[in-house]
């Protein structure tokens, strides 16, 4: 009895060891291609380098240089007014959709199939699809704008419009996803208590706000994380849609970064901006899943 | 006994109507929030089949009338769509493959180390911006003399498929029972037997979802193709985005392109409607 005790943890041991080995090739791989290059990355931010000439040591300088970089600075503001609009129209419209599509009704299957293609069509063709809707003068956008009596919009053509413009575009392709996340949620809630609120009377109204919310927020803030993630890093429909333009008005900082790597071949420049954007990501998700669990204990 | 009854079906009457009304408002959200996605794809479709007069028209041509494949005919022979598809083929192909090999094992040693820790690697790669692999691997390739090559591009979208199959196959092993494998070592077999014979077998729907998921995701990836892919190797999307700055208004050819290109994820995605969600949400947090 003893002895087979104490030969349990080394058995255990030794397995264990054995899974670890399954691991090693992935270690490999992610090491070469993930863990490298962002090494690579935090040291070339420390130097003065354009592609084609020599490297020079610098310290410091390209993040102090960012610091008074007016450009750089505005791509911010972009980057944090995309993220917001990107963010917080999507909930609202996917916890709605995902209302709508938690009650029963004919072609239910089918209606939310359509609804959620957008969400996995390649950027890209979304973004081809969206500039000839935009254009101004026969872009179907303004046609329908027109019938409902409303007067023609420059969309992305327009400084002051374009931002909101390629918001449109990242609402298209994204409530779906938020929508399914909510509706996980939905499927997930008790029934009993909206029974016993309906014995007491509770409105409809009173139903969704002091019982449906509070429950499915948690799956609202999931939706909120991988949303503002994703809104920070938007790239693909940006890039092919508006170039950052017109002039900068929509560049964000993904825009700005891959123009300073592969347009100006600026990549020790680029380097600091790619660490300094990581930061930014990485401490707007910490403050979510904060938020998230707080959330949880009071809840 | 007459006059009670009547306001009596009076209001049954009026709550009849309220009902039907409110169904019809109903349908009405229904159709309101499904519109946008059949419009725009619908719009895709309509652009892609006419010719470039209909499509320049204004108010806009609906519904293509004659319909007309010159468009698809032309991105193909004139744009080289065939082997751009072909690139994407063996891209995507080649970066999942590898992302399964490497990946199966190591999801299986994650789930039975329980050394969870790891998939934290998995959330920050999610969060972190494509561009900073991007240029570091640029760099290399470029030292290396492999820029230009599909070789740069399949090593570049491991970045992509690696974390997804990892994480969707730790996920998969770690619901299936350790009784079987257990069972399987007790009689002699090693870790490995155990692992090949029997949770690779029963792994098989997590497999499925992983494949496809990693396919998706470095199928639609537009960046690397744009940066790292010469004239002869690009990528389907980057193709794509090139027709665009190369014939600003040829607006049916880039429709029919832009339609090559998702009408595939679109069919994958049938057939993983369910495991979407968890694939895209990957490395965040469960909900």
């Amino acid at each position: 009895m003893t002895t087979a005790a104490a030969a349990q943890p080394g058995f255990l041991a030794r397995r264990h060891r054995s899974y670890y080995l399954f691991i090693v090739p992935a270690l490999v791989v992610v090491g070469a291609v993930i863990i490298f290059p962002w090494l690579f990355t935090a040291w070339m931010s420390a130097f003065d380098w354009k592609i084609g000439t020599a490297a020079h040591f610098v310290g410091f300088d390209n993040y102090t240089g960012l610091a008074t970089n007016q450009r750089f600075l505005e791509s911010i503001v972009h980057t944090f007014y995309f993220t917001a609009l990107a963010v917080v129209v999507p909930l609202i419209l996917g916890l709605v959709a995902a209302l709508i599509f938690h009650r029963e009704f004919p072609f239910r299957g089918v209606l939310r199939g359509v609804f959620t293609m957008p969400m996995m069509a390649t950027p890209v063709a979304v973004a081809l699809v969206w500039t000839m809707m935009f254009h101004p003068q026969q872009g179907v956008l303004n046609y329908l704008l027109s019938i409902v009596g409303l007067p023609p919009s420059l969309w992305v053509y327009s400084p002051t419009w374009v931002i909101p413009s390629l918001v449109l575009v990242e609402i298209w392709h994204w409530t779906p996803l938020v929508m399914l996340i909510v509706l996980g949620g939905l499927a997930a809630l008790p029934t009993e208590p909206y029974e016993s609120a309906r014995l007491d009377g509770a409105s409809e109204w009173q139903l969704f706000r002091y019982i449906t919310l509070p429950l499915v927020a948690p799956f609202l803030v999931v939706a909120a994380v991988i949303r503002t993630i994703d809104a920070l890093k938007a790239f693909d429909t940006i890039y092919v849609i508006s170039q950052g333009g017109p002039g900068t008005a929509s560049e964000t900082i993904n825009i700005y970064l891959y123009l300073q790597a592969f347009a100006f071949y600026n990549v020790g420049n680029a380097s600091a901006v790619v660490v300094v954007f990581f930061v930014i990501i990485l401490a707007l998700a910490l403050l979510l899943l904060y938020v998230r669990q707080r959330a949880k204990w009071t809840g | 006994m007459s006059t009670a009854a009547l306001p009596m079906a009076a209001r049954a009457g009026r709550a009849r109507l309220r009902r039907r009304l409110r169904k019809i408002a109903f349908a009405l959200s229904v159709a309101v929030i499904v519109s946008p996605a059949i419009l725009v794809f619908f719009w895709m479709l309509s652009l892609s089949l006419k010719n470039e007069i209909d499509n320049l028209a204004y108010p806009p041509v609906f519904i293509p009338d004659p319909p007309t494949l010159r468009n698809f005919v032309q991105v193909f022979a004139e744009n080289s769509m065939g082997l751009y598809f072909w690139n994407s083929i063996v891209v995507s192909g080649f970066a999942t493959l590898i992302a399964l090999a490497v990946g199966i094992p190591a999801g299986y040693g994650i789930a039975r180390a329980q050394a969870h820790k790891l998939t934290v690697l998995v959330l920050i790669a999610r969060m972190t911006p494509a561009l900073s692999y991007l240029i570091p691997l640029f760099m290399v390739f470029q030292f290396l003399g492999l820029n230009n090559t599909l070789t740069a591009l399949v090593i570049t979208h491991l970045v992509i498929t690696v974390p997804i199959v990892v994480y969707i196959m730790a996920g998969h092993f770690e619901t299936l029972p350790k009784e079987l494998e257990e069972a399987c070592q007790i009689d002699g077999g090693s870790v490995w037997t155990s692992f090949r014979y029997v949770a690779l077998p029963l792994a098989r729907p997590g497999i499925v979802v992983g494949t496809i998921l990693a396919f998706i995701f470095s199928w639609n990836n537009f960046v690397f193709g744009a940066v790292l892919a010469g004239r002869a190797t690009r990528t389907l999307p980057a193709a794509v985005y090139n027709v665009l700055t190369f014939e600003q208004l040829a607006w049916g050819p880039l429709a029919a392109a832009a339609l090559v290109v998702t009408v595939p994820v679109l069919l994958l995605t049938i057939v993983i409607q369910k495991e979407i969600v968890v694939g895209l949400t990957h490395g965040g947090v469960k909900a």
